[in-house]
């Protein structure tokens, strides 16, 4: 009896083995042409942009691309201009996001997928469109200067747009979906009953919020923002039409050196640059909240 | 089912070749143009494109472009979309020196009557135009800047400027404006000194300086929004925004002039056709109505013998001697020595 249900069991461990084995070359079977795809329009150009990057205009195996960066001022200053402008549109989002997430997660869900809707109305338009209409919007004769003037709010048009707060605007409006999604996920998925917890305990409305609620948001609002911050890094058309010249980020400069200088050595190390910080900021991320959750929905509490 | 499937595959591969069959008669009869966009390829369409069409029975396709580093880009890359493309003189200039334009059958186009300088080897002329400094009439009445030196002064001229976000077309004016004879100024930008002496002058601008273009749409859209209050910027544009209800006047004194050409890329699909559209296209009577659609000069002197244009017209064109007297005409020389460099030095003096 005994020997025979080891036996038994043996034979059931290796039937369980060799299903799992063909589950998993199955799957892989299934993924495999997704990650042909990866490797075939990421990972190959990804290298070769970086191998690029290992020469000079002569065509000598060099690192001057690279040191051509720290010793010039003006790719430092652009490096800098691309963090700030991605910090920046992350905070705005923030301030602007977090407020409107909660907002949806209180009320009922019919209510919330409404406002939710429009959130997401904005991404059914052209992103060129879009950014075109805040210039109308911004511009020194545009719509809010004029009401603004007629009311009697300000004398001399503001300066709203081809520069800094232009460009600001433009991408946080783009932005902003990008960081109300996740964390409107991550709010709805908090257990209200802690929420009451706390305040059974003698909690304020202020203190629950800050002591229950919000370190429960906070993978969604982390998620979100990585997200957000990310996508700014590489921004193109925003900042080009709105900022006037006076915003010039990394994939503007990038531009120029191909179109301009034909020079594809020090675009490439441009880009392998940004890459490398966008893996860190990426990793600083995960640092701080499972990648899974910045990857993924992000309602992970 | 395996019939139906193989039914459904016959008359697809059937649909497909009667497809291509019809594109191959209609590749016989199409180029594609690329063109600068905005007001000016509006121009060039009515007075050129659609004209030239229907007179060889072809059709015509337009595109817009940044300019001939895009070109550049798309020959290396070998898929070149474009059959004609429009390239500022020097654009034209940089493509035949780097190998990526073809040359053209000048037995075919017909450039006897040309004025002087305004074809190369791969480009041929299509018409003259100016840099020219603008204002807004409603801040500065007819009483706007009369030299470059007057639009940098913004003592005498408050408000703000648009210049150029390349450094195309920007040092000359800047040397002008520093009280370099106009005679003088690539003598003067013949150095790194000359350069940065131009820079420095860009750099006393700067603070008033609203908008950086980039394409001549832009300038254009921005004095018709009265978004600047001077720009510097291609003539015909402001003409076409004027026209439009734009409130802007420009000067030809100190203007840069310059000539835009046609050339065909190495590797563009349909080369045959398009030198012989660029021969059509050079013929007097259709650069003769450019001018009627934007005040750009025709480059074939027979032009003006049409009839088409008129005195009054004529007398408004970058071309016309009383006009062309006061400019200096943009010397491909030294933008082939220094383009890349002084390009450089713009860019950084840009992120300062």
């Amino acid at each position: 009896m005994k020997p025979q249900s080891v036996s038994s069991v043996g034979v059931n461990a290796k039937a369980l083995r060799k299903d799992e084995q063909r589950e998993r070359l199955l799957l892989f079977g299934l993924s495999f042409p997704a990650l042909l795809i990866v490797l075939l329009v990421i990972v190959v150009p990804v290298g070769w942009l970086f191998w690029l990057s290992l020469f000079n205009d002569a065509g000598a195996l060099s690192t001057y691309n690279y040191s051509r960066m720290l010793e010039s001022k003006s790719y430092l200053r652009i490096f800098k201009t691309t963090f700030n402008v991605s910090f920046l549109t992350t905070l705005i989002c923030v301030l602007i996001g977090y407020p409107l997430a909660y907002f949806l997660s209180q009320i009922s869900r019919r209510w919330a997928a409404l406002g939710l809707i429009a959130v997401l109305l904005p991404f059914w338009t052209s992103l060129l469109v879009r950014t075109y209409a805040w210039l109308v919007v911004l511009q020194r004769k545009g719509l809010v200067n004029q009401w603004g003037i007629e009311l009697g709010w300000w004398e001399t048009p503001l300066r709203l747009v081809h520069n800094l707060n232009g460009t600001l605007i433009g991408m946080a409006h783009i932005m902003l979906p990008f960081l109300v999604l996740p964390l409107y996920g991550s709010m709805r998925s908090i257990d209200f009953d802690y929420i009451k917890a706390a305040a059974n305990l003698g909690a304020n409305p202020t203190k629950a919020f800050w002591y229950v609620f919000f370190p429960l948001s906070l993978p969604g609002l982390l998620a979100g923002m990585t997200v957000v911050f990310v996508l700014c890094l590489g921004f193109f058309v925003t900042p080009a039409v709105l900022g006037g010249g006076k915003v010039i980020m990394v994939s503007m400069k990038i531009e120029t050196l191909i179109d301009l200088f034909f020079n594809f050595g020090t675009a490439s190390a441009l880009g392998v640059v940004l890459l490398v910080l966008t893996l860190g900021v990426l990793f600083i991320a995960h640092k701080l909240v499972s990648l899974d959750k910045v990857l993924g929905s992000g309602d992970g509490v | 089912m395996k019939h139906q499937i193989i039914r459904k595959a016959c008359s697809g591969i059937l649909a497909l070749g009667i497809a291509a069959a019809g594109q191959s008669v209609l590749a016989g009869g199409e180029v594609t143009v690329a063109s600068w966009g905005g007001s000016y390829q509006a121009a060039q369409s009515k007075a050129l494109f659609q004209p030239v069409a229907e007179a060889m029975g072809i059709t015509i396709r337009e595109e817009s472009y940044k300019g001939i580093g895009q070109v550049r880009t798309k020959v290396a890359a070998g898929a070149v979309p474009w059959d004609i493309i429009d390239t500022g003189s020097g654009g034209g200039a940089r493509g035949c020196a780097e190998d990526i334009l073809i040359d053209l059958d000048y037995n075919m186009i017909d450039v006897s009557n040309f004025v002087t300088d305004t074809y190369l080897s791969c480009c041929v002329g299509t018409i003259v135009f100016a840099t020219v400094p603008a204002w807004n009439t409603e801040t500065y009445g007819m009483n706007g800047p009369k030299s470059w030196a007057d639009f940098w002064d913004v003592d005498k001229f408050p408000g703000t400027r648009s210049i150029r976000g390349k450094m195309h077309g920007m040092l000359e004016p800047a040397l002008m404006a520093d009280g370099v004879p106009i005679g003088e100024v690539y003598n003067v930008l013949d150095s790194e000194a000359g350069i940065n002496r131009a820079l420095d002058k860009i750099r006393e601008l700067k603070p008033h300086v609203a908008v950086w273009w980039g394409s001549g749409a832009q300038h254009a859209q921005l004095m018709k929004d009265g978004e600047v209050d001077m720009a510097t910027g291609w003539n015909g544009r402001f003409d076409v925004a004027k026209a439009d209800g734009a409130k802007v006047a420009y000067t030809y004194n100190g203007a840069l002039q310059d000539y835009d050409c046609f050339a065909i890329p190495k590797g563009a699909p349909n080369a045959e056709l398009a030198m012989k559209v660029i021969a059509e296209m050079s013929k007097a009577e259709h650069q003769a109505n450019i001018p009627q659609y934007i005040t750009y000069g025709p480059t074939n002197s027979d032009a003006y013998k049409t009839g088409k244009i008129d005195a009054a017209l004529s007398k408004n064109l970058p071309s016309h001697p009383d006009n062309a007297k006061s400019m200096l005409p943009v010397n491909q020389e030294w933008y082939a020595k220094w383009e890349k460099k002084a390009s450089e030095m713009y860019q950084d003096m840009m992120t300062e």
